[in-house]
């Protein structure tokens, strides 16, 4: 393999010699790698990659990357090899990829990319990641090792192990040791399964199950060992995020009840146009994020107060307009409600458009918490879990401990009374509803970094919402955090065994059945608020 | 007197428009558009009207066909597909329309079928879907499963080595009957059964942690896996969001879509998803001067910058040429002599081939996988090397493998079985029949 690469250098550099030989002395050996990748048949790209490599030019890194990237073209008139800076829109900006130099905005017609495909990417990334493995962040290092685990081929193990031989970190040495027995076991050494036997990394899973399926019978069975030990331990970690999933579907399921936990639950109006609230919240969001371009994570937290506002205001809204005039009318307020959320659901089609809007994951809510190799916390939930228990911890706070809240659980539990105390119900009212639509808001905001904004956000919710409340109790805000809490629970308990669809239906179903048994839901209000 | 002489002129001018117009107006060929324009569906259709709207707009300013000016009559089905029925039938009792280009969902085109023959209409319809139809009056310029499905696990199975197989899909028709055409494909080809895993979710589903976990997990017996994904629409978001941040990698785990556009990735972050792939029949990517100069209209019609095209449109692009091509072919826009013109028609496509209208009533089309890049586009890495033929009845299905359709005469049927020898009810009928 070597002896190859240092051939096909060795040809790379006659031939440019060759070619040019007078300019040779001050051409740049780059240019011709770059040409010799750029213009190399599918089966020769792996050479021509190996050659860029082995030559040793501090810019191999950056090209390769981009050729990773998809970045890397030909201008078609001169057959020069441009580095894409910016690929969006119909004229792209490029760089001269020698020198660095920007050489401005060229029309894509003008540009032909160099061709990559899963293959070559996946062996740039192995060599990569080698080429990472000297760099000062242990991190990195660890990182890219990671990224060496199932890419090792022959000719890799020799500098790897060179590399082990210099390495100081553990946690770098212990995956560099991971990446080369996932290699030996696949050449068949029986002691590279010991040092597997420990991993719970899925590459590590792999190659021993490729063992197992071999035909080398001793091997095999020191596989089949290897991976009892690593199911056990597997087992535990799947318990673990298996709850994590739950409580994390239910935070959201949370986020999305809780304002109508107050609205439907404690001020007893079916607002059916609540999901289109969540979906203000959301578009809000994506609105902030248009402000404020390229900081995706202020732009995210201001959308919280702003998210809040604006599904308030929204709420204030609507509630002056039309369900104040429906008091007492439930069924009407629906038929009324269900009407606004179709209006806004078109207003927004109209008006923004009826296709999705792209909203940014900020960087810090992108990727994953690595707790080990085989259970990992999806950060944007993690965010998500925390928001949706802070938001309840706040309301809980505001119905307890603040005048509003004890004005609102006055006029829910006896209006005429509390009226003749002087409290003026008409602006409870309007508090209330402005309170749990703004809720709703952030909500929105929540999702949009879950699920799609588009005009349908809202109406993927508002069952689940209903389902949620009713299922904890009407008028009972801790009802409504067990209830999502403990649905979103079940319904990822039961979804490994019976699909998605099923589950749903399973859940429902247990709710049917359990307001038939104790049709207050799970914590009844108590009282004579209850007769009322 | 001023004021006078003032409306005078303003009347004759007037009147002189409105006898201009009727001259003018006096024999349009009407177009009807059956695109939902409002709920769910609004997302993927409202920008095949707006093709069509364009497309009409250009041949007008070609002079029209046969000297006559095209007119777009629009409906919104509003995603509701009872309503798709009647609005069919307005568009071809009240309207007279000499063809629609319209549907989207299998359901809805099922729901549309009985009117259209009936009423001895056109439709044409321009979204890949799971085949086992063909009728005389439609024309379905998307990819049937052959054109999309097979050639996409062919290039995993030859080019990628995959040996385990994820079929994930949105619980309806088409991911259905093609996740059961593929699965059938793939014993054939001596997949193991625990090699395949099949997963349906609802629509809209959101929640894909448990499911993308269990893929993770899957994907660890040490074979080559994929998953071919037929998620519909707006479900891609988050499934493709949890992938990422899960940590699979396409060099991990590739997953293949035949849902996936370039109008669904412009709804996401694209950087996690480098390397995913998608089988069409056209990407905006495609480095071609007829697509350039299509995406250069697009662009100005819709006065976005950043419209982007996607495979239906092109569909609607080839259709709607072939529509023009045959009312040429045969001097009138009587719907029978179209229909027997449009057969062998053969126009340009956005790749830089041809596609020709084939008997059954499906056309050629090449087919492109294509690898999602970080500026939400694809790029063609692998494409078959001639055009593929749609195939109306799928011949890894049972009971499909001897039905033929061939429109042209004398055998004229659309559902004919090869063994018996007998031609079976219509589309129409089997559609009408299944409500």
């Amino acid at each position: 393999m070597s002896i190859c690469r240092s051939l096909t250098l060795l040809l790379i550099a006659l031939f440019s010699l060759l070619s040019l030989p007078a300019t040779a002395q001050e051409d740049d050996p780059g240019k011709a790698l770059l040409i010799n990748l750029a213009e190399a048949p599918a089966s020769k790209v792996e050479e021509a990659v190996n050659a860029i490599v082995s030559s040793g030019d501090e810019r191999a890194r950056g090209w390769l990357e981009a050729y990773g990237n998809n970045r890397l073209s030909r201008v078609k008139d001169t057959g020069q090899v441009v580095l894409v800076l910016n690929n969006r829109g119909r004229d792209w900006e490029i760089a001269d990829p020698l020198t660095g130099e920007n050489m401005g905005e060229m029309s894509r017609r003008e540009l032909d990319r160099v061709a990559i495909n899963n293959r070559i990417r996946g062996q740039l990334e192995g060599i990569l990641a080698m080429l990472d493995l000297n760099a000062k962040d242990p991190d990195v290092r660890e990182a890219s090792a990671q990224d060496m685990m199932g890419k090792v081929d022959a000719s890799l193990v020799e500098p790897l192990e060179a590399q082990l031989a210099k390495e100081e970190d553990a946690a770098v040495r212990n995956r560099i040791e991971e990446a080369l027995a996932i290699y030996r076991v696949g050449e068949g050494n029986l002691e590279a399964v010991d040092v597997l036997a420990g991993s719970l990394h899925p590459r590590a899973r792999a190659a021993l199950n490729e063992a197992v399926r071999g035909d080398n019978e001793a091997l095999a069975q020191r596989a089949a060992k290897a991976l009892e030990s690593i199911e056990q331990k597997l087992q535990l970690n799947r318990a673990a995020e298996t709850l994590y999933f739950g409580l994390s579907l239910g935070s959201v399921l949370v986020l999305a009840a809780i304002g109508l936990a107050i609205t439907f639950g404690v001020m007893g109006v079916i607002n059916m146009a609540h999901g289109e609230l969540i979906m203000l919240g959301a578009y809000t969001t994506w609105g902030m994020q248009q402000l404020f371009p390229g900081q995706p994570g202020l732009a995210l937290i201001l959308s919280i107060p702003a998210g809040f506002m604006v599904a308030a205001t929204a709420g204030i809204i609507i509630e002056r307009s039309v369900i104040q005039y429906l008091k007492g009318r439930p069924l009407e307020t629906l038929l009324a409600t269900f009407g606004i959320s179709l209006i806004l659901q078109q207003l927004v089609r109209t008006v923004i458009s009826p296709q999705n809007r792209t909203v940014v994951t900020p960087d810090w809510m992108s990727g994953s918490l690595v707790i080990n190799d085989a259970l990992s916390l999806t950060l944007n939930r993690l965010y998500v879990l925390a928001f949706a228990l802070i938001v309840f911890a706040g309301l809980m706070l505001i119905m307890r401990k603040t005048r509003l809240g004890l004005e609102v659980r006055a006029v829910t539990q006896n209006r005429a009374m509390a009226r003749s105390m002087g409290i003026r119900a008409t602006r409870v009212d309007i508090m209330t509803f402005a309170l749990g639509s703004g809720v709703a808001g952030l909500a929105g905001v929540a999702l949009s970094q879950l699920t799609n904004v588009g005009p349908n956000l809202g109406q993927n919710y508002i069952i689940d919402s209903f389902m949620v409340v009713v299922f904890g109790g009407v008028g009972n805000l801790w009802g409504t955090l067990i209830a999502g809490l403990s649905l979103g629970t079940i319904n990822q308990l039961l979804e490994p065994w019976a699909g998605a669809v099923l589950a749903k239906i399973i859940v429902l179903v247990f709710i049917i059945l359990f307001i038939q048994k104790r049709p207050k839901g799970l914590f009844p209000q108590k009282g004579r608020a209850a007769e009322g | 007197m001023n004021l006078k002489k003032h409306v005078k002129l303003g009347l004759s001018a007037l009147a002189l428009s409105i006898s201009f117009n009727s001259v003018a107006a006096e024999d349009p060929i009407k177009v009807g558009i059956l695109h939902s324009l409002s709920g769910t569906m609004a997302i993927s259709e409202t920008v095949l009207k707006d093709t069509v709207e364009m497309l009409i707009e250009q041949q007008n300013a070609k002079g029209g066909v046969l000297g006559r000016q095209m007119e777009a009559v629009v409906v919104d089905p509003a995603s509701n597909w009872p309503l798709f029925a009647e609005k069919a039938r307005e568009l071809l009792a009240q309207e007279e329309v000499d063809v629609i280009f319209g549907n989207w969902t299998s359901v809805s085109r099922k729901s549309v079928l009985p009117v259209v023959e009936e009423l001895n209409g056109l439709l044409f319809y321009p979204v890949q879907y799971e085949g086992e139809e063909s009728s005389e009056n439609v024309f379905y310029t998307g990819a049937a499963p052959n054109q999309q499905a097979i050639p996409a696990v062919n290039y995993l199975m030859n080019e990628i080595g995959v040996e385990r197989w994820v079929l994930a899909g949105t619980d309806y028709v088409y991911p259905r009957t093609t996740n059961k055409i593929l699965e059938t494909y793939l014993m054939d080809m001596g997949v193991a059964k625990e090699d395949i895993m099949i997963n349906y979710t609802p629509f809209g589903h959101s929640d894909w942690q448990n499911i993308v976990s269990d893929i993770k997990r899957f994907g660890s017996a040490g074979k080559k896996t994929a998953v071919v994904s037929t998620i519909n629409g707006d479900a891609n978001v988050p499934f493709y969001r949890e992938l990422g941040n899960q940590g699979i990698a396409a060099s991990d785990i590739p997953v293949v879509a035949f849902s996936v556009g370039e109008q669904e990735l412009s709804g996401i972050d694209t950087g996690p998803l480098v390397g995913h792939l998608a089988a069409w029949n056209y990407f905006m990517s495609v480095d071609n001067d007829a697509n350039y100069d299509f995406i250069d209209q697009w662009i100005e019609h819709t006065g976005n910058d950043e419209a982007v095209t996607n495979d239906p449109m092109e569909a609607h692009y080839i259709g709607f040429n072939m529509y023009v091509e045959a009312v040429k072919k045969a001097g009138t826009t009587d719907v029978d002599a179209v229909k027997d013109a449009i057969i062998g028609v053969t126009v340009p496509n956005l790749t830089g081939g041809y596609a020709a209208m084939m008997p059954n009533h499906h056309i050629t089309k090449p087919v492109l996988i294509g690898e999602i890049q970080d500026n939400g586009q694809f790029s063609v890495v692998w494409e078959t090397s001639g055009l593929v033929a749609g195939d109306a009845w799928s011949d890894y299905l049972p009971g499909s493998r001897d039905m033929i359709a061939d429109w042209r005469k004398p055998l004229f049927c659309g559902t004919f079985n090869t063994a018996t020898g007998t031609c079976g009810a219509s589309a129409g009928e089997m559609a009408a029949e299944a409500e």
